[in-house]
């Protein structure tokens, strides 16, 4: 089987979908795991239950990440260029955050002063708050452009500024992500942790769910009638050359859902969202933490896949120079390496996934304060 | 001159130096680290001797403190080429991003999801369970370190790509040449070997620290005995595969090669090695040399009749290069005024190659098609990467490959016979040798990433114009924050490290007791065993 140019930008763009929901669904859990530690753990010791339950397998999730980031530099470059150093300062930001997490995770537990310990929770829920807050802020100024375009060389120029990225609409999505996290974490520790951890995970969870559906329902909105979207105009050839500046866009005054308008069964992707949302809540005060947990999974899919879905064909629109956004179809690699790609994801992905459910499956159980303090390989 | 007067692009250079350098002081050690405990656990799960458990989970101890600091600063590295190098990351990203994607994909998960088996997998799992976990945990650091490297070797040697001017940047056209890169091949080899090397320095010197206090005997000699002989190994391999490292230098990067040696002028084959000198940039001469006949010619060509060209001669072939360089630019000038040029589409198809050097003037004049005599001497001059300071690295680093080999050769030879707890002058030596393997490692990096300078892709690209377009201040705000958020945590990890250290395998995994009572061991016994 040869697949054309054109296929191959569409698999990537399902497949970087697919990285992000597997970022969001399995470290999603242990960053909201962390933004839940210093409220559902009220002794150190009931804290060591929540670092442990996610402490062996938190540093596989963030490799998600890693190669959502990687993938988007093979596959999307342009994106990467325009993102990584259009969002400069939130970047680092998130960087601090990523860099103080598993030094954390592996810090807090080697000396037993009480201020020491107090000092990493704050960290660690540091940690998980900024990037969850900032990824959901970056996605809510996708949604609504950013202010980037190109020179003759091709060499990106922004034109923004770290406030600039804290708008009102961006803010929104950023609280929305971090009720997603909040409920996906709680989800876990109901799943994972002892009691009383489990009980107040649950609780805190089935708020989050439920703001959650109704936060979800409000972005909706706006997106129809508050934000500009962006619109094609004329033909692109979805085989031709990936240079963004050689298309027509223009910039209508909200209309934001119109794909699902245009193709009515995509709106299984935000039904998705906002039927799980509302079942985990309910599936945790029902005391089902394992549905629950997946049913707050499938509600991150559900969130993620609605906002690049909404973007279709976008990836990226720019809010200065409509022209250069980038789209699937003009800011991919090369046919050559979207291919070969292609091939190694297809080899070593069923790999990763599958020695990954064999880890999880060795460390099934509950993490209970005993057996915490039993491991002296506990965090 | 302050840091506020600094451009973005020393910034941009200075950052990555050094966010670089820290995160390569805790790489070397999990390379080494890993695949020491997976051969110390090996030895426990086929001899059954609960020593052996015990010595695996306490460097494990060490292993990870190092190991969280390695992947905290990991991610700043991939952050970094889009934050800092967004031109870079369009202009090679279809090349470069691959390889870094498949790291991911490969290596980082199998490293990472193993790694949390490894501590809390113990009483989980079977001994041959747990063992196939260590060395899949040492497989994916190994692993990583191999697709990191073929990216890298890429950007000395930039194989099997080429520029495709409708997108305005270099595009993968043989992805098996990336992968089969020489260059990268040798670089893996040789920097895995250091690692090796690094984790037995780090075992060897903890060890002697132990016995020269007189604790923890029954770990330490064991533990120095593994260190040793797998030193020893991987410390001649890191010499003879630097020596193939260099072979692939003089084939490849010749002008990087002329730097290291000083070699101003082209000598008649076969050239000789100059173990000392005073190099005087200004001059362009190397002055009180000491020589070694043929060594050079021997190492860079692998023969006695092959020239070794000088600095001099390199230069004037780059002047011709920029020359083929210009008529590239012009050709593309043109192709993207008129996308049906044929004329001018032939003319990129022949020059496309020399493409960069012609990039280099850009620095000079930004409409480079009319450049003078003068400034494409300047061009070509401006290919001398800093002479002095990759000469003395270089020999600095070579000098303690060689004492290695001496370390380990002695700590086998002491261990064999027995004698190594009670040579308090060589356990001493062995505790101070502890910083030289990570002096060794970043030297060696210095020298491969300065003598790459002033290109950021060897012939391609020009460092200069890789940056991002962002101000100076933002990429100033960041460096600092690093600067100062690193040697926080640097002063942490080293405080954790010394505790854990100081407290021993007996308090950190409480008092050695076995189930089968062993004898008094002399190490002979041990290196039997």
């Amino acid at each position: 089987m040869t697949l054309d140019y054109e296929t191959l930008r569409l698999i990537w763009w399902l497949l970087l979908g697919a990285l992000l929901i597997g970022f969001a669904v399995m470290d999603g859990f242990d960053l909201g795991a962390a933004i839940l530690l210093p409220f559902v753990g009220r002794t150190d010791a009931e804290r060591r239950v929540v670092i442990n339950s996610v402490g062996p397998v938190w540093e596989g999730n963030q490799v998600w990440l890693i190669l959502g980031g990687g993938a988007i530099f093979a596959a999307w470059p342009m994106l990467y260029a325009v993102a990584f150093s259009g969002f400069y300062l939130a970047m680092f930001l998130v960087l601090c955050a990523l860099i103080i997490r598993p030094v954390g995770f592996k810090f807090r537990s080697k000396i037993h002063d009480p201020r020491w310990r107090r000092f990493w929770d704050w960290a660690l829920f540091t940690g998980g708050f900024v990037p969850t807050l900032i990824f959901g802020v970056a996605v809510g100024n996708a949604l609504q452009g950013v202010p980037f375009r190109f020179d003759g060389d091709l060499r990106m120029i922004y034109e923004g500024s770290l406030l600039g990225l804290l708008n009102p609409f961006a803010l929104f999505c950023g609280v929305v992500s971090v009720l997603m996290l909040t409920l996906h974490g709680g989800a876990f520790l109901a799943l994972k942790a002892d009691e009383p951890v489990a009980s107040r995970a649950a609780l805190i969870g089935r708020q989050a769910a439920m703001l959650l559906a109704v936060a979800f329902l409000i972005g909706g909105v706006c997106i129809q009638l508050g934000v500009d979207s962006y619109r094609l105009v004329g033909e692109i050839d979805p085989m031709g050359p990936s240079n963004p500046t050689l298309k027509h866009v223009e910039v209508v005054a909200g209309g934001g859902l119109r794909v699902y308008g245009a193709h009515l069964w995509m709106i299984v992707v935000p039904l998705l969202a906002l039927v799980s949302a509302p079942a985990a809540g309910l599936l945790l005060s029902r005391r089902r933490p394992g549905l629950a947990f997946v049913a707050s999974g499938l509600a991150v899919a559900g969130v993620v896949a609605t906002a690049g879905v909404g973007l279709f064909p976008f990836l990226l629109p720019s809010s200065i120079a409509p022209d250069h956004s980038l789209t699937v179809w003009d800011a991919s690699s090369s046919e050559l390496t979207l291919k070969i790609m292609l091939v190694a994801t297809a080899i070593f992905l069923p790999l990763v996934l599958a020695y990954t459910a064999w880890v999880y499956s060795v460390l099934r159980g509950r993490v209970t304060i005993a057996a915490v303090n039993a491991d002296v390989s506990s965090y | 001159m302050t840091f506020a007067d600094l451009d973005v692009v020393t910034l941009s250079r200075l950052q990555f130096g050094l966010t670089a350098m820290y995160h390569f002081l805790f790489v070397p050690l999990t390379l080494g680290l890993a695949v020491l405990l997976a051969i110390m656990e090996t030895v426990y799960v086929m001899t059954g001797l609960e020593i052996w458990r015990r010595i695996t989970r306490f460097w494990g101890v060490l292993f990870g403190i190092n190991f969280a600091m390695g992947v905290a600063t990991g991610v700043t590295m991939e952050f970094q080429f889009g934050m800092n190098w967004a031109y870079y990351s369009h202009y090679v990203g279809d090349v470069f991003g691959a390889p870094l994607a498949i790291e991911g994909l490969m290596a980082f998960f199998l490293e990472a999801t193993f790694v949390g088996l490894f501590f809390f997998g113990w009483d989980r799992l079977s001994k041959i369970g747990h063992l196939t976990v260590t060395w899949l945990l040492a497989l994916g650091t190994n692993l990583s370190a191999l697709w990191i490297l073929i990216a890298n070797g890429w950007m000395q040697n930039p194989v099997g790509a080429t520029f495709n001017p409708e997108t305005m940047r270099m595009e993968v056209s043989d992805f098996s040449a990336l992968i089969f890169n020489p260059v990268a091949q040798a670089k893996f080899v040789h920097t895995v070997s250091a690692g090796y090397v690094t984790g037995s320095v780090f075992v060897l010197a903890i060890s002697a620290f132990y016995l020269l206090r007189r604790r923890h005997r029954e770990v330490a000699v064991r533990s120095a005995t593994v260190a040793a002989s797998f030193g020893l190994a991987a410390a001649l391999s890191v010499v003879v595969l630097g020596d193939e490292s260099g072979y692939t230098t003089g084939e490849n990067q010749k002008m990087k090669l002329a730097a290291i040696e000083a070699m101003w002028k082209t000598e008649p084959a076969p050239a000789s090695f100059t173990l000392f000198g005073l190099p005087d940039a200004q001059a362009r001469e190397t002055r009180y040399e000491v020589k070694v006949p043929w060594m050079l010619g021997l190492i860079a060509t692998r023969s006695i009749s092959k020239e070794v060209p000088g600095i001099e001669d390199l230069v004037k072939d780059v002047e011709l290069r920029i020359r083929f360089g210009l008529m590239a630019y012009d050709a593309l000038e043109k192709l993207r005024a008129d996308r049906t040029n044929a004329e001018a589409r032939a003319t990129l198809d022949v020059t496309s190659g020399e493409l960069g050097y012609a990039l280099l003037l850009k620095k000079i004049r930004p409409d480079v098609l009319n450049a003078t005599e003068d400034e494409i001497r300047q061009a070509a001059w401006s290919t001398v990467p800093p002479v002095s300071p990759l000469f003395w690295s270089f020999r600095v680093m070579v000098g303690l490959g060689f004492f290695f080999i001496a370390l380990f050769a002695t700590a086998f030879f002491l261990a064999s016979t027995g004698r190594l707890a009670r040579s308090r002058r060589f356990l001493w030596v062995a505790l101070l040798t502890l910083p030289a393997p990570w002096i060794a490692a970043e030297l060696g990096w210095y020298v491969a990433e300065v003598g790459r300078q002033p290109w950021v892709i060897e012939g391609v690209m020009p460092t200069f114009l890789a940056v991002s377009s962002i101000s100076a201040g933002n990429v100033l705000t960041t460096l600092l924050g690093f600067v100062a958020f690193y040697s926080a945590l640097a002063i942490v990890d080293l405080v954790l490290m010394v505790k854990a250290i100081r407290m021993g395998p007996d308090r950190l995994l409480g008092r050695f007791a076995p189930r089968h009572p062993e004898p008094e061991f002399p190490a002979a016994a041990v290196a039997a065993e």
